[in-house]
């Protein structure tokens, strides 16, 4: 099964928008709980990562039987240092963002934690792709 | 102790009406940092923040929360309240801060 999603940056009304609807279909697949609560983690994260990030992305979730494959692009500013981003704690959001209480600098260490594979790939002043794999077997 | 019993117990303000009020408590997070809550809550806990805002309902949603409590006599912004109600999960409200919140409940499901 394929699922496709456009976000908007600075759109927060709509954050987890597509979380919620993997999550959804998932339950009806009748997959693992544990595996369920995992994916919605790692794709929360990434998407709220394009809304507080990025101009505009593109989500799509591919469900397997054996994993769930996530990739997440967007157009924006991209991450010149990607080991830096990757630091719990460390976060460029904006103030507005913070008083939210995202940017936090927790995303893509959560993110990490709960994906089997996980792949990042910027190009500064273009945008990042983010692919995350999650066995459910 | 379900959602109701706590609402009571704690004479929380309920901002919801019934919704939610049967589920059963599972534990307590006490954090206003959504992706600290996102990765270390766990299904059935009661959520203590000061935030308001819309995000904290799909985030209740998504981890599968019993309910959130709003500290320091905040009140919820009308998308916040309007979501709550479609995902039927309770939101209440205390006066006190988090500190003596979280305590209170904390002693409540540790006698």
């Amino acid at each position: 099964m394929d699922l496709s999603f456009q976000i908007q940056g600075g759109d927060f009304t709509s954050a987890g928008t597509a979380s919620s609807q993997v999550r959804r279909a998932l339950k009806e697949l009748g997959v693992d709980a544990g595996v369920i609560k995992r994916v919605v983690v790692a794709l929360y994260e990434a998407e709220v990562n394009i809304v507080a990030h990025a101009y505009k992305g593109n989500i799509t979730a591919r469900i397997d039987p054996e994993r769930v494959f996530l990739k997440l692009v967007d157009e924006g500013p991209g991450i010149a240092d990607i080991e830096k981003a990757m630091t719990p704690g460390f976060s460029t959001a904006s103030q507005a963002v913070r008083e939210m209480g995202f940017g936090a600098g927790m995303g893509l260490p959560n993110i990490c934690r709960n994906a089997d594979v996980f792949n990042i790939h910027s190009v500064p002043g273009k945008g990042t792709t983010v692919e995350i794999t999650i066995q459910i077997i | 102790m379900t959602v109701k019993e706590m609402t009571d117990a704690l004479n929380l303000r309920a901002f919801t009406a019934e919704e939610g009020m049967e589920k059963t408590i599972e534990g307590g997070y006490t954090s206003d940092l959504l992706s600290d809550v996102m990765g270390y809550a766990d299904a059935g806990f009661v959520w203590v923040t000061l935030q308001t805002h819309k995000n904290i309902m799909a985030i209740a949603s998504l981890k599968e929360l019993a309910a959130v409590v709003l500290v320091k006599g905040l009140i919820p912004d009308q998308d916040t309240l309007t979501l709550a109600r479609q995902e039927g999960i309770a939101l209440l409200g205390t006066s006190e801060q988090a500190f003596e919140f979280s305590g209170r409940l904390y002693r409540m499901l540790h006698p």
